[in-house]
C-alpha cells in the first residue's frame, strides 16, 4: 500500500478513535478481569461492541468471520493511533489464546462450519480460548502425550491431564492436542480438537508458580465430551496442525524485547546511575556493570533491528517464518538479561517480595524476574528452537529421537 | 530499516560471482606465500577499478556513481568472503570518506577522480599506539610559512605502503578532542618515509614518519584545529565499511563450518547430527543474523545522514565483532585438526578476524563509546 493511502487512512482511524473510544477508558490499563475497576466495566463493555462492528478487534481477519480485511501495515497505523490516545484493543486478550492462535489456525485447517461458528466470536471477545498442549509428561517432546480421545457415537469421549493451560479456570473453549490413535507412530496418532470448558468431565486447578499467582492452569479431562465436528484438520493429522499453530505462537512472542514490551518509563541506564552512581566523568560508578548494561543495550538495539530487517524483507508481512525461532530466542535473551539487570542494579532494594520496605516497581522487577525465567521455557524452549534452527534453517540431520 | 533493493541485490549477485572467480582465498593464499609487494595483486586493483567499486560513495560530478555506503558494504562483504587483498577499503571508501566529510571543492576535484580512476591510493593515518585512540594525537603540525610543518608517527596504516596520500590527525595545539587539525600529505613529500609492518593477517599495513614534512595551505583538510569532530565522522563511515567487511569474513567462516558439519563423518554419523554443535551452530547463526542487522543499520543511516550515525557504528562494529570472533575460534574448533593446519583456509579467517577487530576500536572501545553516547 503506497504511503499516501496509508496517511488517509490513519486520518480516517483518528477520527473514528476520536468518536467512539470512551475518553473514560484513555490509559486505564487493558480491560481485562481483575484490573478493570467497578465503575469502567459498562464502558469497556462498550467499546467491545463498537471494536467488533468495525471489525477491529481483530484488524487483519476477513470481514465474514469478524475481522476488517485490513492489511498488516494498517493494523499496525491503528495500534499507533490507539497508543497516541491511551487506547487499546483488549479483544486479544480478553479472548486468550482466540485471536492470536486458535483463530488463525481454525482460519487455515477449519470446516467453513467450524469457521462461521468460532471466528466471528474469538474476533468479538466473547469467547475466551485457552490451549491444552502440555502434559506432565509431554513438555519439550511434545507429541509424548497421552491424553485419549476415543470415538464414542457422534462424540470424542477425553480422558487424560494438560498442564499449563493459561486462562483454563476462565474459558469457554480450549483447543487440545490429544490422541486418537495409539499404536500408531507418536506424531501420527495425533488430532486437534475443539473442546467446551463447560461440562462435568473437565476440572481445572490453578498453579501458583515461583512468581506467586499464574495464570496457569492443570487441566483435568475425565470423560469429557465434545462433538465430533469439533475435529479441527484431518483425524490423527494434528500434528502437523499444532506445528502451525506453534509458528503463530512464537509470531507473538518476538517481540518480547523491544522497548515497548518493557515496563519502565525510566532508561536502564538512568535506573542504573540513580541507584550506583556515576564517576567524575559521569560514568556508571561500577565499571562491569556498566559494560553489561552497554552489552544489554546493544543486544536490545540489535534485536529490535532484527525485527525491522526481517519484516522489510518479507515486504511489510511478516507471516510465519522460520526467522521466528530466532527472534523468539533473541527475545527471550534480551528480555531475560534486561530483568537480571534490573535487580542487579537495586543491590538490596532488588531482592523484596513484599511489604513498604520496596517500592511497588522494585517489587515488580521481581517478579518479572521470577515470571522471565518462563520465557526460554513455554512456547518450544530455547533448546527446542535451537532444534528448529539446525534442523529448518540450516539444514542440519535431526538432532533428536523421533520413535 | 529497509532491505536491499533490487540494485543493491543486482550488485550483490556481479560482486559475489566476480570475486569467488576472480579473488577466492586461494589467491590469498597466492599472494602470501608469494609475498606480493604491497599485498595485493596490481590486477585485482584495477578490475575493481573497471567494475567502478572505486567510485560507489563518489558523487557523479568527480566520476564516482554515488550508490551510497549500504551499496559499498555490500562489495566489501562480498570481498571480506574471500579475504580480497586490495586497497578498496583503504583508499576507496576510507579516503574517499575523509574528502567527502573534510575536503573543500578543490580537494575534492583533485583527489576525488583519481580515487575513482584507481591512481590514487588515499588511506587514513590516525593512530599513534598499539591502542585505538583518535584524541590522542600528538604528531605535531606547526605553522610554518603559509602552511605547516608535520613531526611524528603514525602506525598500523592500511595499505601504508601503496597508498599515495595519507590523511594525517595532527595536533596544531591543545589537547584531547581539542586542537587537532586533518592533513592530506602526498606520500612523496620530502621527508615522509615507511616502513611494513608484517601482521599475521598478511594484510598491507604500514608505520609511516613525518620528519618536518611541509604541507602547503591546500592540504589542510577542514578547520584549523577543529578537525576531530571530523575525524570521527569519517572514522565512523570507515568503521561502518569495515563492519561490513567483518560481516562477510565470518559469514563465510561460518558457511565453511555448516559445509563441514554436514559432511564430515564420526561415529559413523555427520558430526552436525551432535545436539551440541547444531545448537552452537543455531546460536552462531542467530549471533549472524543480529548482527548482519546491525551492520546493514549503520551504513543506511550513513546514506541516510541520520543523526545515530555514530551510535549505530559502534553498535556494528562491537555485534560484528563479537560474532567474527566467536565464528573465527569456532571454524578452528569444530573442524578440528584440519583446522589447525596451514593448508585448510581456516587460519586465514582467524588471523583477519583479529586484525579487523583492532582496526579503528576494537569491540570494547566501542562499547564504551556507545556507552558514552548513550551518557552513562
Amino acid at each position: 500500500m503506497a504511503n499516501e493511502a496509508l496517511e488517509t487512512f490513519r486520518a480516517e482511524a483518528a477520527e473514528w478513535l476520536k468518536n467512539n473510544f470512551p475518553s473514560t477508558l484513555a490509559g486505564k490499563g487493558m480491560g481485562i478481569e481483575g484490573e478493570m475497576t467497578e465503575d469502567t466495566r459498562a464502558d469497556w463493555e462498550t467499546w467491545r461492541q463498537r471494536l467488533t462492528e468495525k471489525g477491529w478487534g481483530a484488524p487483519t481477519w476477513p470481514k465474514e468471520f469478524g475481522g476488517a480485511g485490513l492489511s498488516h501495515p494498517e493494523a499496525k497505523v491503528i495500534a499507533q493511533e490507539m497508543g497516541k490516545i491511551g487506547a487499546v484493543n483488549h479483544i486479544p486478550l480478553i479472548a486468550g489464546m482466540g485471536v492470536t492462535m486458535v483463530g488463525p489456525t481454525i482460519m487455515e485447517y477449519g470446516t467453513d462450519d467450524q469457521k462461521a461458528r468460532h471466528l466471528p466470536r474469538i474476533a468479538s471477545g466473547e469467547i475466551r480460548w485457552c490451549l491444552g498442549l502440555s502434559e506432565p509428561n509431554a513438555g519439550s517432546d511434545l507429541a509424548g502425550l497421552s491424553t485419549k480421545a476415543e470415538i464414542d457415537g457422534d462424540t470424542f469421549r477425553i480422558n487424560g491431564q494438560k498442564v499449563w493451560t493459561s486462562g483454563a479456570d476462565i474459558s469457554q473453549w480450549c483447543g487440545a492436542l490429544v490422541r486418537t490413535d495409539s499404536n500408531a507412530a507418536k506424531r501420527d496418532g495425533i488430532s486437534f480438537v475443539l473442546v467446551p470448558m463447560d461440562q462435568e468431565g473437565i476440572e481445572t486447578r490453578p498453579i501458583k508458580l515461583i512468581s506467586g499467582a499464574s495464570p496457569f492452569c492443570e487441566t483435568f479431562f475425565n470423560d469429557a465430551r465434545t462433538d465430533k465436528s469439533e475435529l479441527l484438520g484431518p483425524l490423527n493429522q494434528g500434528w502437523s496442525v499444532v506445528k502451525r499453530l506453534l509458528q503463530h505462537e512464537r509470531q507473538s512472542q518476538t517481540q518480547a524485547g523491544t522497548p515497548r514490551a518493557t515496563g519502565s518509563r525510566k532508561s536502564l541506564q538512568e535506573k542504573a546511575k540513580d541507584y550506583v552512581g556515576t564517576d567524575a566523568m559521569g560514568r556508571l560508578a561500577d565499571a562491569d556493570l556498566r559494560n553489561r548494561v552497554a552489552r544489554h543495550l546493544m543486544d536490545a538495539q540489535a534485536h529490535s533491528l532484527t525485527i525491522g530487517r526481517i519484516t522489510a524483507e518479507a515486504r511489510g508481512n511478516v507471516e510465519v517464518s522460520a526467522a521466528a525461532s530466532i527472534l523468539k530466542n533473541s527475545a527471550t535473551f534480551v528480555a531475560q538479561t534486561r530483568a537480571e539487570l534490573n535487580l542487579e542494579i537495586a543491590g538490596s532494594q532488588g531482592v523484596g517480595w513484599e511489604g513498604d520496605h520496596f517500592s511497588a516497581e522494585e517489587l515488580g522487577n521481581v517478579k518479572d524476574w521470577l515470571f522471565g525465567k518462563a520465557m526460554s521455557i513455554y512456547g518450544g524452549s530455547f533448546e527446542v528452537q535451537n532444534n528448529i534452527i539446525s534442523k529448518n534453517i540450516l539444514g542440519l540431520p535431526e538432532t533428536t529421537q523421533k520413535d | 530499516m529497509a532491505a536491499l533493493t533490487e540494485e543493491q541485490s543486482m550488485i550483490r549477485d556481479q560482486a559475489k560471482s566476480w570475486v569467488t572467480e576472480q579473488s577466492p582465498v586461494q589467491k590469498f593464499r597466492e599472494m602470501r606465500d608469494k609475498d606480493v609487494d604491497g599485498s595485493y595483486f596490481p590486477e585485482t586493483w584495477s578490475a575493481m577499478v573497471d567494475m567502478g567499486w572505486t567510485g560507489i560513495i563518489v558523487p557523479e560530478q568527480y566520476g564516482g556513481s554515488d550508490l551510497g555506503y549500504l551499496t559499498f558494504g555490500v562489495i566489501l562483504e562480498e570481498c571480506g568472503r574471500q579475504l580480497t587483498a586490495s586497497p578498496l577499503f583503504a583508499s576507496a571508501l576510507a579516503g574517499a570518506s575523509a574528502l567527502l566529510v573534510a575536503g573543500n571543492e578543490d580537494q575534492k576535484q583533485a583527489v576525488l577522480p583519481k580515487i575513482v580512476d584507481g591512481s590514487a591510493i588515499v588511506t587514513l593515518a590516525v593512530d599513534e599506539g598499539p591502542r585505538h585512540d583518535p584524541a590522542g594525537a600528538r604528531l605535531k603540525a606547526e605553522k610554518s610559512g603559509d602552511g605547516y610543518m608535520l613531526t611524528g608517527d603514525k602506525t598500523f596504516v592500511l595499505e601504508g605502503m601503496t597508498a599515495t596520500h595519507f590523511v594525517v590527525s595532527a595536533r596544531t595545539g591543545g589537547e584531547g578532542e581539542q586542537g587537532i587539525t586533518l592533513f592530506l600529505v602526498p606520500a612523496t613529500a620530502t621527508g615522509v618515509s615507511r616502513e611494513q609492518v608484517r601482521t599475521m593477517d598478511s594484510r598491507g599495513y604500514a608505520n609511516v614518519h613525518f620528519d618536518g614534512v611541509e604541507v602547503g595551505a591546500d592540504g589542510v583538510l577542514g578547520p584549523v584545529d577543529g578537525g576531530y569532530p571530523l575525524l570521527e565522522q569519517i572514522l565512523d563511515r570507515a568503521r561502518a565499511g569495515m563492519g561490513a567487511e567483518m560481516l562477510g569474513t565470518a559469514a563465510q567462516a561460518f558457511d565453511m563450518t555448516l559445509e563441514y558439519l554436514k559432511t564430515r563423518v564420526q561415529f559413523g554419523k555427520v558430526i552436525g547430527s551432535f545436539q551440541a554443535l547444531g545448537h552452537r551452530a543455531a546460536m552462531l547463526f542467530t549471533q549472524m543474523e543480529l548482527a548482519r542487522s546491525c551492520a546493514e543499520a549503520a551504513l543506511q543511516a550513513i546514506d541516510e545522514n541520520a543523526d545515530n550515525v555514530a551510535e549505530l557504528t559502534s553498535l556494528s562494529k562491537a555485534k560484528v565483532g563479537d560474532f567474527l570472533h566467536d565464528m573465527s575460534n569456532q571454524l578452528i574448533q569444530i573442524h578440528g585438526g584440519i583446522g589447525m593446519t596451514d593448508e585448510y583456509d581456516a587460519g586465514f579467517y582467524l588471523k583477519r578476524a583479529r586484525l579487523l577487530e583492532t582496526t579503528f576500536g576494537n569491540q570494547a572501545f566501542h562499547r564504551n563509546r556507545y556507552a558514552e553516547l548513550l551518557n552513562f
